[in-house]
């Protein structure tokens, strides 16, 4: 069974001037266990469709189920529920400034209304998890981008979820600590069986850890399918011109290191 | 006369404490209604926002001796009278309650938004987000508002000194103006200012204190 099914949904942001369509009749699944990615070009409706997937954002029109119910017609108080089985994790991290580390992974247990000792007991635990357990009593503003991000997968892991979102979760790090942010969420995605969607705009993060990807152009589905079988046969135009643009790249890189 | 300055000492804190502590029993859900309610707010709703709003911004453009004298009656039938000290808390707390609900609004519209998506995207309610996101991320910027709230209202608190309101206020008008003491009214002046330094001191170091965003 399909974890997450997206069911025709459009979504339209009502402006002044005119009406934005940032997703028209999206339709996908993503399956259990898998590491699902989502690429586009800035303003394809990346971030509005994963924000659909937890409903952060209200879609229009369409259906949005996790785990066999469908969000759209929870309560508000089932929905929060459900939240819970839905981690996220950001470009920026969004971590609480004023709170440490461990605090900070301690809040979705708060939340939850977890023990006080008990929280912080397995926020330590996965403070562990990602590495970090020595940082445990300092404040984001003292910690790297990096070490930022694995915080928040330590956030995320807290609340015990079978999926979790990340919207262009290393868009904002550098090449080589990208690499580790990715091989820690490959580890997360195999040892712990944690659905994983990710929204990125770099090839590189898609090639490195997904199983398949959805290609998404101006709010629509242009292609869909094992990440190898798109990459290596792209059929729509807007993942040719993705896989295009990463060539120039690389071969804008090669020829730097050439001179 | 040390006796009538630590009196008037006493009698001025006594007003500034107790109306802005109750300026925040008012400003401080209203400021924060205000946030939620606003079109980018977390329940945006916006014929309650406006009506607050537009009550908030009536309320700031009275001048404060005018509001003073507007709302004796009210105040007369609060306390019994419309002078002295206790009398002199309503049109405090009158005048303190909007400006620290801005403030509260403002305050708390500097929280991060990815934040408090954050928090939404955890399954957290409303209730848990204005308190553990807005109000405690703010905090800091919170207890600057605090300091401006104590010194306006210590300021006002001299104001209502020319109807009688007790405490240095009063003192330096009655002493200074009336009676041409000058000695005593500059005292009492400087009085003032010293208190005022010693809550912009006491709160910026305090606020300072409880910023976790600050590195070291
Ligand atoms: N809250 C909003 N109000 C109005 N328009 C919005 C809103 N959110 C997104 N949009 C619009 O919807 C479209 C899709 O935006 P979205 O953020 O989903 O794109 P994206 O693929 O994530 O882009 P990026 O790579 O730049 O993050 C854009 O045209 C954007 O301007
Ligand atoms: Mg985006």
């Amino acid at each position: 069974m399909s974890i997450i099914e997206i069911k025709n949904v459009t979504k339209t942001f009502d402006e002044k001037k005119s009406n934005i369509h940032a997703l028209s009749d999206i339709s996908l699944s993503v399956e259990e266990g898998e590491i699902f990615g989502v690429i586009g070009l800035s303003g394809a409706g990346k971030s509005t469709l994963v924000r659909c997937m937890n409903l952060l954002e209200k879609p229009t029109a369409g259906e949005v189920w996790v785990d066999g119910k469908n969000l759209i017609t929870l309560s508000s108080k089932d929905l929060r529920l459900m939240r819970r089985e839905i981690g996220m994790i950001f470009q920026h991290f969004n971590l609480l400034m004023q709170r440490n580390v461990l605090d900070n992974v301690c809040f979705p247990m708060e939340i939850a209304g977890v023990k006080k000792r008990e929280a912080r007991e397995r926020a330590m635990n996965y403070l562990r998890i990602v590495g970090l357990e020595e940082k445990a009593k300092a404040y984001p503003v003292q910690l790297s981008g990096g070490q930022k991000q694995r915080v928040a997968i330590a956030r995320t892991l807290a609340s015990n979820p079978r999926i979790i979102l990340c919207d262009e979760a290393t868009s904002a790090l550098d090449p080589q600590t990208t690499g580790t942010i990715l091989s820690l969420l490959k580890k997360i995605n195999q040892e712990y069986g944690i659905t994983i969607v990710v929204i990125t705009h770099e090839m590189r993060v898609v090639e490195e850890i997904c199983d398949r990807v959805a290609v998404l152009d101006k709010g629509t589905l242009a292609e869909i399918g094992k990440v190898r079988e798109v990459f290596d046969h792209p059929k729509s135009n807007a993942a040719k011109s993705l896989l295009l643009e990463r060539k120039i790249e690389q071969l804008g890189v090669n020829t730097a290191d050439g001179i | 006369m040390f006796k009538m300055l630590a009196d008037g000492t006493w009698d001025t804190l006594y007003m500034v404490l107790i109306s802005t502590l109750l300026g925040y029993l008012i400003g401080l859900p209203l400021g924060t209604l205000l946030t939620v309610t606003d079109a980018d707010g977390i329940r945006p709703n916006k014929v309650l926002y406006k009506i607050l709003d537009i009550i908030i911004n009536i309320t700031r453009s009275i001048p404060f001796l005018i509001l003073l004298i507007l709302i004796m009656p009210f105040t007369k039938a609060i306390v019994g009278k419309s002078y002295g000290t206790t009398a002199t808390i309503v049109p405090l707390t009158v005048a303190a309650a909007p400006l620290i609900a801005r403030m509260v609004e403002s305050s708390l519209k500097e929280v991060d938004k990815g934040v408090i998506e954050a928090a939404f995207s955890m399954g957290a309610g409303y209730f848990t987000i204005i308190w553990k996101v807005l109000v405690t991320e703010a905090r800091t910027s919170l207890l600057v508002g605090v300091t401006i709230a104590l010194g306006t209202i210590l300021g006002y608190s001299a104001m209502a000194g020319v109807i009688g309101g007790g405490g240095l206020g009063d003192i330096a008008i009655r002493y200074g103006y009336y009676r041409y003491e000058t000695g005593i009214m500059i005292v009492t002046v400087a009085v003032l200012v010293i208190l005022m330094q010693i809550l912009q001191w006491v709160g910026m170091l305090l606020s300072r204190q409880i910023d976790k965003r600050r590195k070291s």
